[in-house]
């Protein structure tokens, strides 16, 4: 019987031949996540309770990124629950403020093709980019799982999600995956794995890749993945590790659907606020004002994004009554777009650059949202009440179209400031 | 664990996390948090509720974070059970881990608030005791039901590890 990639490393994490769509079975996790918010302080009192320790130190990453910096005494306790944790129990993949959780995990090469990867957060589904089955749990699945390297999975179906021809200038996979997500449904991909492919995943990089695997948490979807390829491969031997590509589905697997898109035809499209799957071309906005234009998280502050923002604000400056902040993804997204120039870009354009961290994606570290406040965002949820107030309204889109609103000071589809055809 | 009776609170599609437990309150404690729980779409819901109430929402429910605190904040409000016609899946295995049992039924939305319902798990059934409409409901598997019989993973975890089971 043929299999999908997803069903293949449940099937081996379950020490299995074979599992079929829908069965529950217990399986050994290779790698888990865990961070300041949902990791020590929520599952260390449990592992004293069940008089354990960390199963295997060497197959848990630790990242303090929700609380950093510390915004007051409460954050600061939470940040040293994490050392102390980190220290008693000697986990040597240990992150503070170098970055975001899920950029970490795929720009230190954690995470490799093939394997099961478990993170404590919802959007631990990013490093399926890499090729592997990137799951996320709450914090007493991680309490089992940092417990004894075990946890339970329902077996997903899975949906082929197939992207031919290639992204126009001015679009961004960001503009793919809300398209998508536009179409289907907040819920159009519950319980399973999104498998992409197509010309134009062949040619996309992996941090673009990791958009669509990010988002996919907004479909629903237990996972994203991306069987690896020869640009995963290279990815990896960048960062030293040397890998094949690894499994992948069986020809004539059997998948529940082929969500067929092609890219040539995308265009840039933002998220109306409090739902992101309100989806409609830039265009369409009616010139909505903001007031903030936020480029942050795991979704929309890596490298790529800086240096699509700094595309559209190179020689701009932002808009009066705008602010534009930029809380980059990692340590290393920041120090790249030093040395090359883009972070100078961005503040020359009037942009506040904030610590790397998840900051006020989840409402919770610098730049949170007042009552009244519409801010568009390269972030991935925009819920009420997400980033702050729940008077504020939040609209999602590209570091594009994010920065083609700052200048304009309105939601702007952003070609209009580029010199591509619209 | 099998039957659960009691009152309906209705709510609707894609009930997000963020307005169970919206962020802000999640460096507090669990009674400070219960206290305002389902605060960004119904305020003052912590005060409503008796114990032994019952949600029954719509497509999707629990969409968005994976913070626990969300089921924990419901069932420390007093909710013993949510019924919908369907859940995210991290909030579903968060209701199962914290032992607030997650029913999963196609025609919840035809249940109104206010009602009284029972609920076996088990046998897959909702039924609206008011008006004796019935619906079905999909069984949990039993690797699951031992879970949630223990009382959430923690529990189920502390059984095994005194069996001696990994």
């Amino acid at each position: 019987m043929k299999m999908t990639l997803a069903q293949k490393i449940i099937a081996r994490a379950g020490g299995r031949d074979r599992v079929e769509p829908d069965e529950v079975l217990w399986v050994d996790v290779d790698l888990a996540m865990t961070h300041d918010s949902s990791g020590p302080r929520r599952i260390w009192p449990g592992l004293k309770k069940l008089g354990v320790g960390v199963w295997d130190p060497e197959r848990l990453v630790i990242v303090a990124d929700h609380f950093v910096p510390a915004q007051d005494v409460a954050t600061a306790t939470i940040l040293q629950t994490t050392r102390d944790f980190v220290e008693t129990f000697g986990i040597s993949r240990f992150h503070e403020a170098e970055g975001i959780s899920h950029t970490i995990v795929v720009e230190k090469a954690y995470v490799r093709p093939g394997i099961l990867y478990v993170g404590g957060d919802s959007h631990s589904l990013t490093a399926g980019v890499l090729g592997c089955l990137a799951i996320g749990v709450g914090s007493t699945d991680m309490l089992g799982i940092v417990a004894t390297g075990r946890t339970w999975l329902r077996v997903p179906q899975t949906i082929r999600v197939d992207i031919g021809g290639s992204i126009p200038a001015g679009v961004a996979a960001k503009d793919l995956i809300l398209t998508i997500i536009g179409d289907r449904g907040m819920d159009g991909g519950l319980y399973r794995v999104l498998e992409f492919g197509g010309a134009a995943i062949s040619r996309m990089s992996v941090e673009e890749r990791s958009v669509l695997t990010n988002m996919c948490a907004e479909i629903g979807a237990k996972s994203g993945i991306v069987p690896a390829d020869a640009i995963t491969v290279a990815y990896l031997a960048d960062r030293g590790v040397e890998v094949d590509e690894g499994p992948s589905s069986d020809p004539g697997a059997e998948y529940l659907d082929t969500w067929a898109y092609d890219a040539s035809t995308v265009v840039p499209v933002v998220a109306r606020p409090h739902k992101h799957d309100d989806v409609i071309p830039a265009a369409d906005a009616g010139d909505a004002r903001i007031t903030r234009a936020y480029i942050g998280a795991c979704t929309g502050a890596k490298y790529e994004d800086l240096a699509m923002a700094a595309e559209v604000l190179r020689g701009r400056t932002v808009a009066a009554g705008v602010l534009l902040q930029v809380a980059p993804a990692s340590r290393s997204t920041l120090q790249r777009a030093m040395a090359d120039g883009i972070a100078q870009t961005l503040m020359e354009a009037g942009a506040h650059i904030l610590s790397t961290g998840c900051g006020a994606c989840p409402g919770l570290g610098s730049g949170v949202l007042a009552p009244g406040e519409v801010c568009i965002s390269t972030t991935s949820r925009n819920t009420r009440g997400r980033m702050g107030s729940p008077d504020a309204e939040v609209w999602l889109g590209s570091p594009y179209a994010v920065a083609a609103a700052a200048v304009a000071g309105h939601v702007v589809d952003p070609r209009e400031l580029m010199t591509v055809p619209a | 664990m099998s039957i659960i009776e009691g009152t309906v609170w209705k709510f609707g599609d894609n009930v997000d996390t963020d307005v169970m437990v919206p962020g802000k309150y999640l460096i507090g404690d669990l009674a400070d948090i219960a206290s305002h729980v389902m605060e960004g779409i119904r305020p003052g819901f912590a005060d409503l509720v008796s114990p032994g109430d019952i949600i029954v929402g719509g497509k999707n429910f629990g969409t968005g974070s994976s913070r626990e605190m969300a089921p924990r904040a419901i069932q420390a409000a007093g909710i013993v059970a949510i019924v919908a016609e369907s859940f995210a899946r991290i909030f579903f295995r968060n209701c199962i881990n914290v032992g607030l049992v997650p029913v999963e039924c196609p025609t919840a939305i035809e249940v109104e608030e206010g009602q009284r319902v029972r609920i076996d798990t088990e046998a897959g059934e909702v039924v609206v005791i008011d008006t004796g409409a019935t619906h079905k409901a999909i069984a949990l598997p039993e690797e699951i039901g031992v879970i949630l019989r223990a009382g959430g993973l923690e529990p189920f975890l502390e059984e095994q590890i005194s069996k001696g089971a990994r």
